[in-house]
């Protein structure tokens, strides 16, 4: 199958990792791997603060990008990303936008897979021949989870790893208080949730915490550095790219 | 020759409503102060998640709640689709049955309608049932202004109005006291009261029941708000736990009820929907203990005299708006706040409106405007959230909350003007929307490694994003993006190893290993 990579502007610039993982494995298990290059960003931020009208080039960007048909899917390893092109594209180009635009929204949208839905609904697969002889506790992200409803897709993925030690994270579904633009403007909230879900994770004695989100990453693995904790993030998308011939070379994360 | 007629213009928008709907600070100034208060972290922490677990248990055990929740929501759209029709059937069967029916179009309005109506039995005090819609208008302050003594008869409500404070939970208004407060507030401010009264919640609520028993037997009028009107028949419900509403709704000569123009419904049939939904909803019983309804008035049983006031105050403002307008549909449940993280944190207060949690956070501007003025602290509400989708999942009527808090937050920067906040999104998304600049901007953000420490972390930056850096590290940029490491040498070759044991492990494997 021929797969367009949609890198996030978030995990281009700050998590490249994220997507050479997510790259890499799409192209190990046989598939086409195209970047257009001149993607940038969904525009989610700005759609989530209250813009709308900013965000129209970079929707239409998108909707180009992406929009050729010789491109069978899109990927990107971003839950709510994904949630960004399937839910708030067509309120940008049914409010900002003209009839063009409206269409390569609805075709694009069409066809736009967050990773886990991608590798189990569409391509069929959920042993992907990782190897991550560690202990993992997976958090499921809001969006992925009430949004795009990927249900344990994730978890069928991880639990299919090659020596993993998956672990069930409490209270699991409750957000981690990111929320975008929320963890600044509402801070001492944000960090206020951020503090009970780094006790759950804790409790668990995981050496990973995952999800299939940077953002929420970036988030709970900054709070976990801050007090030490002992666990390190790592996405979704770096699991199922350790293998036996290339395994991730996990640090010890500071306590 | 032609003439010209002149441009059309948009009508004016409805009035907003008065009363309650605005607290005197911002949601995260407000928050600052209450996620410092343990006690009511904890309380609030507890009694969530004990209403969810109840709730899931009764919602998870019907197998057709989704279907309720889908009929919920198709009656109340259809209701607010022909909200004025329905209103005038109400008013002409409440009257047909011997009712008074008011119309109030704010607060303000309502409020002296009521006191002139308690003014006209001569009495000098009223007791009432649990209401949303008069707290919202604030009438126990006004009623206290003009000489009358209104007592609130539903234990909570009593530990709110006794200690002079606000409600903080739609369902459960002193949600925020512990037993050892409630039992403070009683021995203080409840006459009489046992002086060695002990903090067993089944004593407290007995020496509630005995201040409010004589009350119940000697006031002659009383104030209800009302859970639904029925346009059909000019019925009136109350939905509630203790019993207390019952008294109040049967035992006063003259009963006067204050219900928002919302709480119409076409059909006494369309009851069987609501009263499964709101119940499991909200308490997480599958059927509340009391459920009163009366049409009117019968001679010779219950109040003689029956006045019901209409209460607009802002809401067809709200129905004006297409998207927002479903926040209309709310039937005062309370599921989203227990669900809630954002509420859960920060406590009812922290919305400085009688609606908090994520319908206030949606209802409140609505009702109210957001931009009273400049700062209006309505108009933090609707960032006051993750957009977790929580409150989504939870509403028995499907109010998409999450996409309404989106647009409210839209309307918000749309009447904001030009804000330092606007020029930077402008400026971002003009980088963005150009390859060439975003690439550009990665190199320059990759120099940003220069500030991360020797463990390649950054422990704080500057404003705004220092509440961020307060509680969180930031990962230094990495030296080259994703984009470039393609473009090398080391991308390419890494992509066509990996490509290759891709067609071997094809070749070797013919069908896909599951």
């Amino acid at each position: 199958m021929r797969i367009g990579l949609f890198a996030t502007c978030l995990g281009d610039t700050l998590f490249p990792e994220v997507v050479k993982s997510t790259a890499v494995l799409l192209a190990r298990l046989g598939h086409d791997v195209v970047f257009p290059p001149d993607q940038t960003c969904c525009g989610q931020m700005h759609v989530n603060t209250g813009y709308q009208r900013e965000p129209v080039p970079l929707v239409r960007n998108f909707a180009e990008q992406f929009g050729d048909s010789s491109i069978d899917a899109v990927v990107m390893p971003s839950g709510s990303c994904v949630g960004s092109v399937r839910h708030q594209h067509e309120i940008v180009a049914e409010r900002y936008g003209d009839a063009a635009l409206r269409a390569g929204v609805a075709t694009v949208k069409a066809k736009t897979y967050e990773l886990s839905e991608l590798l189990v609904d569409v391509l069929g697969v959920t042993r992907v021949g990782a190897y991550f002889p560690h202990r993992v506790t997976y958090h499921p992200t809001c969006h992925s989870l009430r949004m795009l409803r990927v249900g344990d897709k994730p978890l069928k993925l991880l639990r299919a790893v090659e020596d993993i030690d998956l672990v069930e994270l409490p209270e699991a579904d409750s957000c981690c208080g990111f929320g975008g633009t929320f963890a600044v403007k509402n801070a001492e909230t944000s960090t206020a949730m951020l503090q009970d879900k780094m006790r759950n994770i804790s409790g668990t004695k995981a050496d990973v915490c995952s999800a299939g989100d940077s953002s929420c990453l970036m988030h709970i693995g900054g709070g976990l550095s801050r007090i030490r904790s002992g666990t390190r993030t790592l996405h979704l998308a770096q699991i199922l790219g350790s293998t036996r011939t290339a395994p991730y070379a996990l640090m010890e994360a500071a306590r | 020759m032609s003439t010209f007629l002149g441009m059309p213009a948009a009508p004016p928008r409805s009035p907003f409503g008065t009363g309650n709907l605005r607290g005197d600070r911002t949601f995260p100034e407000a928050a600052h102060g209450e996620l410092r208060n343990d006690q009511l972290r904890h309380n609030l922490g507890r009694a969530t998640r004990t209403i969810r677990t109840k709730r899931l248990n009764v919602t998870g055990e019907l197998p057709d709640w989704e279907r309720l929740r889908d009929a919920g929501s198709a009656v109340k759209t259809d209701t607010m689709n022909r909200l004025p029709e329905l209103l005038e059937q109400l008013e002409q069967k409440v009257t047909e049955r011997g009712g008074t029916v008011h119309w109030a179009r704010d607060g303000v309005e309502a409020n002296e309608i009521v006191t002139r109506l308690i003014r006209a039995t001569g009495s000098s005090d009223v007791i009432k049932v649990k209401s949303m819609a008069t707290q919202e208008i604030g009438l126990n302050e006004h009623l206290e202004a003009a000489g009358i003594t209104p007592y609130e008869t539903d234990l909570a409500e009593l530990i709110v109005q006794l200690a002079d404070d606000k409600p903080s939970h739609i369902l459960v208004p002193a949600i925020h006291r512990n037993r050892d407060e409630i039992r403070q507030i009683f021995l203080d401010e409840i006459p009489g009261v046992d002086p060695d009264l002990d903090n067993v919640p089944a004593h407290l609520a007995a020496a509630a029941r005995a201040y409010l028993r004589e009350k119940f037997m000697t006031a002659r009028v009383a104030v209800s708000g009302a859970n639904f009107g029925i346009a059909e028949t000019g019925t009136l419900a109350v939905v509630e736990s203790e019993g207390n509403g019952r008294m109040c709704l049967t035992l006063p000569d003259t009963l006067i009820t204050v219900m928002g123009i919302e709480k119409v419904l076409p059909r006494y049939q369309d009851l069987e929907v609501f009263l499964q939904l709101l119940p499991r909803s909200s308490t997480g019983e599958r059927m509340n203990p009391y459920t009163s309804m009366w049409t009117g008035v019968t001679p010779g049983d219950g109040p003689q005299d029956f006045h019901l006031i209409l209460l607009d105050n802002g809401r067809t403002a709200a129905l004006a708006d297409t998207i927002g307008r479903e926040a209309l549909n709310c039937i005062r449940c309370s599921a989203c706040l227990n669900v809630c993280p954002v509420y859960e944190r920060a406590g009812g207060h922290a919305y400085g409106s009688t609606y908090p949690g994520p319908i206030g956070a949606v209802l409140t501007p609505q009702l109210a405007g957001m931009h009273a003025a400049k700062n209006d602290p309505n108009s933090s509400l609707p960032y006051a959230s993750s957009l977790c989708g929580a409150c989504f999942d939870a509403c028995p009527v499907k109010i998409d909350i999450p996409s309404m808090l989106v647009e409210l937050r839209h309307q918000h920067t749309e009447q904001s003007g030009t804000t330092v906040e606007k020029l930077a999104m402008k400026a971002a998304a003009g980088v963005m929307g150009k390859p060439k600049l975003f690439t550009a901007a990665q190199k320059a953000a990759s120099l940003g490694r220069v500030v991360g420490g020797r463990d390649g972390t950054i422990s704080r930056l500057p404003a705004p994003l220092s509440g961020w850096s307060d509680s969180r590290d930031t990962a230094a940029p990495p030296k080259q993006s994703f984009r470039s490491w393609l473009a090398s040498a080391e991308g390419a070759e890494t992509m066509r190893a990996a490509a290759d044991e891709g067609a071997r492990l094809t070749a070797e494997t013919p069908e896909e290993d599951q």
